[in-house]
């Protein structure tokens, strides 16, 4: 194809700038509250965040980015004419981007998944046709928004429910805490290292059996527990801390799974977000590089480190920034309840990128919070919030569709 | 160059474009609404120091040091004056789209009831001072040690109120609230003990009214009527806690 290193250099500079903008602002949501309780320095959190965000890109990001990259817009129609189909995709990633930028601005919570989808939708139902929209995948997605945060906020509320019950509300709740936190990494670590293998490793080659993949689970998660129980055991009651705080050491027990989940959610918004950056850069590679729109090619590991890479640079910058100033908002999230949002999201999202479905992961994380709520566990929430979110919720797919379709009639004209 | 960009964004991206405060476009920082808790407590800790402002304030009356009474006085009002504060800001922050795991209202009753406490102090600071009132010699001792057991009900009630941050951690459920219902009842055997006192220093100035001026002894049975509020007062911060605890 003509050209084609404008197209890629285009695709991969909106592409990296979404994956920068992304490791700054959302990667906050994943790490603010192990600062915020001290489980963990700003430090700590941006190495955490760094290793964890690159490994759910690169390990299992993969599903997602396909969807992205080809799920949404029916390729077959454009088989004519396929530069179409990079400018709608080079005008999505900077669409998506610029309401990000704006929406910043004004200080309205959207989610960046809304945004890319919501613009690839736009670009092709009107820049190219109704019918080049798989309209079926997208009900899909558009219901799994609807579902991720509902299932993320009962799973919450299920296992703060338990943590009340089993530690919080008894008559010694450091002993029951050093008890059955480990039992508690040791499901964290299980459920996502499981969903991982089980769905996850495809497109980096390893396969492995069901009954491998079990074990091999187990046994990670086995090692993760007792490592975390070992860092409990070193927990000592401090008794001037406790005249004012009762809880004050059973959140610090609390604070090393906190670590656990603070991985696990790295990992798994890493898995669901690179997609965003990356899916419509891989369409673009795929398409300027063999002229085709090839429905079957494999999607280049390169590719999704590129992407995993953009996150850990947007973060490491801007990131830190972000991260101190929501750690210092969320102190109602202390180890003990946001351990049980981190863990209902991360698990949320994780099953989601394993199935290759592009979801809010803030929203599936505000979703667990307000389900810990419902478990009477957070002092004070604002509706208001809530209902901005939802607001913000209709207005962003047009609006990502309106700005797409403006900078794809846009690079139609003007690029070669 | 590249710390100047990023600073420059970083601008850019977080702060309005009119002179407004800095709004976060962060969703989960936003959802978070500002918590009573940490201000309630705040507020029970200021009452009950105007309250425990009452011994000195005796004392000093009891032995006709009338500049430090003054003095003592000023420090109640000023200390009052700081509970209002702290009750409109609280106040101001709980809006009715405000989520909480016990409802707006109780807590607001709450809040009202521990006011009264720090109220009732500046009120019988303000009886003393304004009548420059004398206890008669006979009603000394009983009187100091009245006061002293009303500001153990305020202390009491005090107690009770910090441990609602535990209570909200512990989701209102298990050992915690038998806790805070065994300092309650607590603070209920306090109050007891001053009607039981009250009744004994209103028997002695009746032995001895004759002998003092009739506004005089009229003032003297109202002080001891305020003083006892205090104790009342504190236990109605006990039973609004109680409504909490049965949700």
């Amino acid at each position: 194809m003509e050209h084609q290193l404008i197209y890629i250099s285009l695709a991969a500079l909106f592409g990296l700038f979404m994956a920068w903008g992304i490791g700054a602002n959302d990667v906050a949501n994943a790490m603010a509250t192990s600062v915020g309780s001290k489980a963990l320095t700003i430090k700590q959190a941006i190495l955490v965040a760094a290793v964890f965000e690159f490994l759910g890109a690169v390990l299992a990001g993969g599903a997602v980015t396909s969807t992205i990259r080809k799920g949404i817009v029916d390729a077959e129609l454009l088989a004519g004419t396929p530069e179409l189909l990079v400018y709608g995709m080079l005008a999505a990633l900077l669409a998506a981007g610029t309401w990000l930028l704006i929406a910043s601005r004004n200080g309205w919570p959207v989610s960046t998944t809304h945004s890319i989808v919501g613009a690839i939708v736009g670009f092709a139902a009107v820049g190219i046709g109704v019918d080049a929209v798989q309209w079926g995948k997208v009900g899909t997605i558009v219901m799994s928004w609807v579902v991720s945060p509902v299932t993320a906020g009962f799973i919450a509320y299920l296992i703060y429910r338990s943590v009340q019950r089993l530690i919080l509300s008894q008559e010694d709740p450091l002993a029951k805490a050093k008890r059955y936190v480990p039992v508690y990494i040791f499901l964290a670590a299980f459920t996502i290292t499981l969903v991982t293998i089980l769905k996850g490793l495809k497109h980096v080659g390893l396969d492995i059996s069901i009954r491998d993949s079990y074990l091999l689970a187990i046994g990670v998660a086995i090692g993760i527990a007792l490592l975390g129980a070992f860092f409990i055991s070193k927990i000592e009651p401090d008794p001037k801390a406790e005249k004012s705080q009762h809880f004050y050491t059973v959140e610090r027990v609390f604070g090393v799974l906190m670590v656990v989940t603070a991985c696990s959610m790295a990992f798994a918004h890493g898995s669901n977000d690179v997609a965003n950056a990356i899916g419509p850069l891989a369409a673009v590679i795929g398409i300027a590089t063999t002229g085709e729109i090839a429905a079957k090619s494999e999607l280049p590991i390169w590719v999704l480190m590129l992407g995993g890479g953009g996150i850990v640079v947007g973060l490491a910058t801007f990131g830190r920034h972000v991260i101190a100033t929501v750690g210092k908002k969320i102190t109602q999230l202390t180890p003990s309840r946001g351990f049980a949002a981190e863990l209902a999201a991360a698990t949320t999202i994780v099953i989601a990128s394993g199935t290759g479905i592009p979801i809010s992961t803030t929203h599936t994380l505000v979703g667990a919070v307000l389900g810990v709520g419902m478990a009477r566990g957070i002092e004070a929430i604002d509706l208001r919030v809530v209902a901005r979110i939802l607001v913000s919720w209709v207005v962003t797919i047009p609006a990502g569709a309106f700005l797409a379709i403006v900078f794809f009639f846009l690079f139609r004209t003007f690029l070669p | 160059m590249p710390a100047i960009a990023v600073l420059a964004l970083r601008q850019a991206i977080v702060t309005q474009p009119s002179g407004r405060q800095c709004q976060m476009a962060n969703m989960l920082a936003n959802i978070f609404g500002l918590s009573p808790v940490q201000p309630l407590e705040e507020h029970i800790e200021i009452a009950f120091r105007c309250a425990k402002k009452l011994r000195p304030l005796f004392v000093a009356v009891i032995a006709n040091d009338w500049d430090t009474a003054l003095e003592i006085r000023a420090d109640i009002e000023a200390l009052e004056h700081e509970a209002d504060n702290v009750k409109k800001e609280i106040r101001l922050h709980m809006p009715k789209s405000l989520f909480m795991p016990v409802p707006r209202e109780d807590l607001l009753e709450l809040l009202l009831v521990q006011d009264r406490i720090a109220n009732r102090a500046k009120d019988v600071s303000g009886v003393i001072i304004g009548r420059r009132m004398h206890i008669p010699d006979v009603l000394a001792e009983k009187f100091v040690e009245f006061v002293d057991r009303n500001i153990d009900a305020a202390k009491q009630a005090r107690k009770s109120v910090r441990e609602l941050d535990e209570l909200f951690t512990a989701g209102f459920r298990g050992a915690e609230v038998a806790l805070v219902a065994d300092m309650i009842e607590k603070l209920d055997r306090i109050e007891t003990h001053t009607d039981e006192q009250q009744t004994v220093l209103r028997t002695a100035l009746f032995q001895i009214e004759k002998t003092l001026d009739p506004i005089d002894a009229m003032f003297l049975y109202e002080v001891i009527s305020l003083t006892g509020e205090i104790a009342d007062m504190s236990e109605r911060v006990g039973r609004r806690l109680e409504l909490l605890l049965s949700q």
